[in-house]
């Protein structure tokens, strides 16, 4: 369902992320781990077409993210790390806005809001305005306006970042409830957030891929605590500086 | 078009739960009533003393359009140098700031139909604005005896939508340069009041290059459409300078993909 072929990201000198390559196949959930600043999010910006690579290529369902950017935004849920929220909307406000803007006949757009909403557990807050609600409210909407063209990918940027464990604990459920038939990448540096979310795992350190394999067979004989620490050790030892110290953070 | 409908919605909305169409559309009017007041009280201190001296040809020369509207038209114009990029600055640099820009960006929709949205948003927007400013030649054309010729006020009229049209795109333009709205709203008003002075060297600059920099002047435009002229070679500068600025203001957005 996706498809990284030898992605690059240069921003000037600085190589964000170095020749990556993984696939997710279609109903599969995909930790995406790394220390801060590995390339998550310059990945993740690429995969939904936000940014362009500086070479290489992103397929979803087999259309590219460059040349046929229109058939993937219209396949595409995205939570960037930061919901894109308008603080001065109320809830139903911004969903019928953004069911607008992805496309969604008038006729089902209602239905649509009504799924979401119920899904996303916004019943309660429905008329509040974005700006008053809470962090974790906050999050559930940028999901919501991730879900609600029911799309069958879903890129979300740490989605629990931020949260308090009572709310972490909601989001997660509510991941495993939506993946059923979707496509998830899930970006984190929480590794029980993997642990019980994901079956497949895909670690970058330093924009390379460190290791790529399902969770199951890489946790069979240690913990993913200790796959990833070596994962991120290997290659940032030698040259230190800024990863190697969020790796020891994580 | 659906999504360039949205995306207008959503701008004049915008505009109307913050502050900003307040306090602009307030600022407008208060501004345009104090010379509406000035140049009314002028003219008819004028009409009384050229009556009280008996002098029938000067009283001819008096008449409202030139003595209230016109002028009343030309000091909007400057008002609007300033508040048109105070209201275009968010336009983009604000969801830049929010991060909403990666929503817009990420959805499926056409950066000609954002663009398009949001300048139909603002031109919304600036027609209220100059609607209301409107209601001063109303009151002339309702009190007025002889009133104004309404055919020239129109046009006048006409001619400040357009300006606010064109600086709105100027502004847009400016606002998809940066994040930052304060640098947005300087940079616009800077650009604005450049078009409006760029033609001030042209009776010394010789022949071509006076005439360039004439042809360049948005005032020299306006200053037709306000006398009742209505040309195709002035409606066509307006045209070119929105195009412009809204292809500049393209191109920066697309420019993402390929930067």
């Amino acid at each position: 369902m996706i498809e990284v072929t030898r992605l690059t990201k240069r921003y000037g000198d600085l190589v964000a992320v170095d020749d990556v390559s993984f696939r997710v196949d279609e109903g599969q959930i995909l930790g995406f781990l790394g220390p801060n600043g590995a390339g998550k999010t310059s990945t993740m910006r690429m995969i939904t077409g936000f940014r362009p690579p500086t070479s290489g290529t992103v397929r979803i369902g087999g259309h590219d993210t460059v040349t046929e950017s229109m058939e993937v935004r219209r396949r595409i849920g995205y939570l960037p790390e930061s919901p894109p929220l308008y603080l001065d909307m109320t809830v139903t406000g911004y969903l019928r806005f953004v069911g607008r803007l992805k496309g969604i006949a008038r006729s089902q757009l209602s239905d649509a809001m009504e799924r979401t909403i119920s899904v996303c557990g916004l019943a309660d807050v429905c008329d509040r305005i974005l700006g008053h609600l809470s962090k974790g409210y906050r999050q559930r909407v940028g999901l919501a306006q991730a879900l609600i063209h029911n799309p069958p990918v879903l890129v979300l940027d740490e989605p629990t970042i931020g949260l308090d464990p009572r709310q972490i604990i909601e989001i997660r459920q509510l991941i495993r409830q939506l993946a059923g038939n979707r496509t998830v990448i899930l970006s984190t540096h929480i590794l029980p957030e993997v642990s019980q979310v994901c079956e497949r795992v895909v670690i970058i350190n330093d924009g390379r891929v460190a290791v790529d394999g399902m969770l199951a067979e890489l946790t069979r004989h240690r913990s993913l605590e200790e796959v990833f620490l070596q994962a991120v050790s290997r290659e940032t030892a030698p040259r230190g500086g800024a990863d190697a110290s969020a790796a020891d953070d994580a | 078009m659906r999504s360039i409908l949205t995306i207008a919605g959503k701008e004049l909305r915008g505009y109307f739960v913050s502050p900003i169409a307040y306090v602009v559309l307030t600022g407008f009017l208060l501004l345009g009533g104090w010379f509406f007041y000035n140049l009314l009280a002028r003219f008819n201190f004028i009409l009384g003393m050229y009556s009280a001296m008996r002098n029938p040809e000067a009283l001819a020369q008096v008449n409202l359009n030139q003595w209230v509207v016109e002028p009343l038209l030309h000091n909007l114009s400057v008002v609007l140098v300033i508040l048109v990029p105070m209201i275009t600055m968010r336009s983009f640099a604000e969801e830049k700031r929010a991060g909403t820009y990666e929503l817009l960006m990420t959805s499926p929709i056409r950066t000609g139909e954002i663009l398009a949205g949001k300048f139909l948003g603002a031109a919304v927007f600036l027609l209220i604005m100059v609607g209301l400013a409107a209601g001063f030649g109303a009151l002339l054309w309702f009190y007025g005896n002889p009133g104004p010729e309404l055919p020239v006020m129109a046009a006048g009229f006409g001619g400040l939508f357009l300006i606010a049209l064109t600086f709105a795109a100027v502004g847009m333009c400016c606002s998809a340069f940066t994040e930052n709205q304060i640098i947005a709203a300087v940079s616009g008003l800077v650009a604005c009041l450049m078009l409006y002075v760029i033609g001030w060297p042209a009776d010394t600059a010789g022949e071509p290059a006076g005439n360039v920099l004439r042809y360049l002047s948005i005032t020299e435009h306006f200053a037709e459409l306000v006398k009742g002229v209505v040309d195709t070679a002035d409606l066509g500068y307006f045209g070119l300078v929105m195009a412009l600025a809204l292809f500049i203001t393209h191109w920066t957005v697309e420019s993402l993909r390929w930067r």
